[in-house]
């Protein structure tokens, strides 16, 4: 069941780019939030408490969880934002960094959905959002593995949404266009702009597109709302 | 080795825990020979997910060490360890051991 007041809020990726966004987005509407990235963050608040993993680390992963289950007894939302992208031709990736973008995209998702679906399931209530890719239904050159990656967090958030709803678990999946964040600077501006001419509205994301999306998921309302795969800009 | 009663002790919390989220009426009983699964249990499928995530949490609590229950090996048993409360308290023994 839902908990009136603040909520608390697990996201991965949280140092910078769309999880930054989102970590300052739910403070300041007063909830608690988790935070968790390979590197220390920098944002100190009453509110925030900040892990240092890697989202593929299973031990971590789990220790993360079980002082979260001690700290607040429960966990309401997780964000799976933790992301990675390499963008390089098939013929030229490596074995090494086609594994670690599947880790980190795909692995991390499923250990983070697992742990915390563990959790929620105790309270009857969860909302999981996956943060998916434009990449994936675009078919982005370029992207294979990046793409593939995404389309293993979609498959799995639709499987997975089935596997939870009798637990009072939502598990949706957004898919944001390019938006300014250090996940894109390797991406040369001419690429950026042919991608964005094949949305449908021929602009640039921006965090409050994303945070708009994810609040809407989240809220206890959307009860009814699972295993859905939603892309920004019109993908 | 684990102590065999520490192992049924934490088996039965698991057992009180899966009892209060289970509908009026249906509950297991804490004795080894209690079916969870098969034609004569009172368990749906994810009645017996629960129980097995509820085991693993308290057998980390209880010995600080992480276990995976539902994993081939069990599945491929001659004789499944989610039968009853007992094959499950043995097949947990046997991964601690």
């Amino acid at each position: 069941m839902a908990q009136s007041g603040p909520q608390v809020i697990l996201i991965s990726g949280a140092r910078k780019g769309i999880g930054r966004a989102l970590v300052e987005h739910y403070l300041g509407q007063g909830h608690v939030v988790v935070g968790c990235s390979r590197r220390e963050s920098d944002l100190r608040h009453d509110g925030y408490t900040h892990y240092c993993l890697d989202v593929a680390d299973e031990a971590a992963v789990q220790e993360m969880f079980s002082d979260v289950a001690v700290e607040s007894a429960r966990l309401d939302v997780l964000i799976n934002n933790a992301g990675i992208a390499s963008m390089n031709h098939v013929l030229l990736t490596s074995t090494a960094k086609a594994k670690e973008i599947i880790d980190t995209n795909f692995i991390g998702t499923f250990l983070m959905c697992r742990e915390a679906a563990r959790l929620m399931k105790k309270n009857r209530f969860g909302r999981i959002v996956n943060v998916a890719s434009v990449a994936t239904p675009l078919k982005l050159e370029g992207e294979a593995v990046y793409a593939a990656s995404k389309a293993a967090v979609i498959s799995f958030t639709q499987v997975v949404a089935k596997e939870l709803a009798s637990f009072g678990i939502t598990v949706n999946a957004i898919g944001p266009t390019p938006i300014d964040t250090d996940l894109i600077k390797s991406v040369p501006r001419e690429k950026l702009d042919q991608l964005i001419n094949l949305q449908a509205i021929k602009r640039a994301g921006t965090f409050s597109d994303v945070t708009n999306l994810i609040d809407f998921l989240i809220r206890p309302e959307s009860d009814f709302i699972t295993g859905q795969v939603i892309f920004l800009g019109g993908v | 080795m684990a102590d065999r009663e520490r192992i049924e002790q934490a088996v039965y919390r698991a057992v009180d825990e899966l009892n209060k989220q289970l509908p009026k009426g249906v509950a297991v009983n804490k004795s080894p020979d209690a079916v969870l699964y098969g034609k004569t249990g009172k368990l749906e499928s994810l009645d017996v997910v629960t129980l097995i995530m509820e085991v693993e949490d308290q057998i980390k609590a209880e010995f600080g060490a992480s276990i995976t229950i539902a994993d081939d090996r069990a599945m491929s048993q001659e004789n499944s360890p989610f039968l009853t409360v007992g094959s499950l308290t043995d097949y947990v023994a046997e991964l601690l051991n």
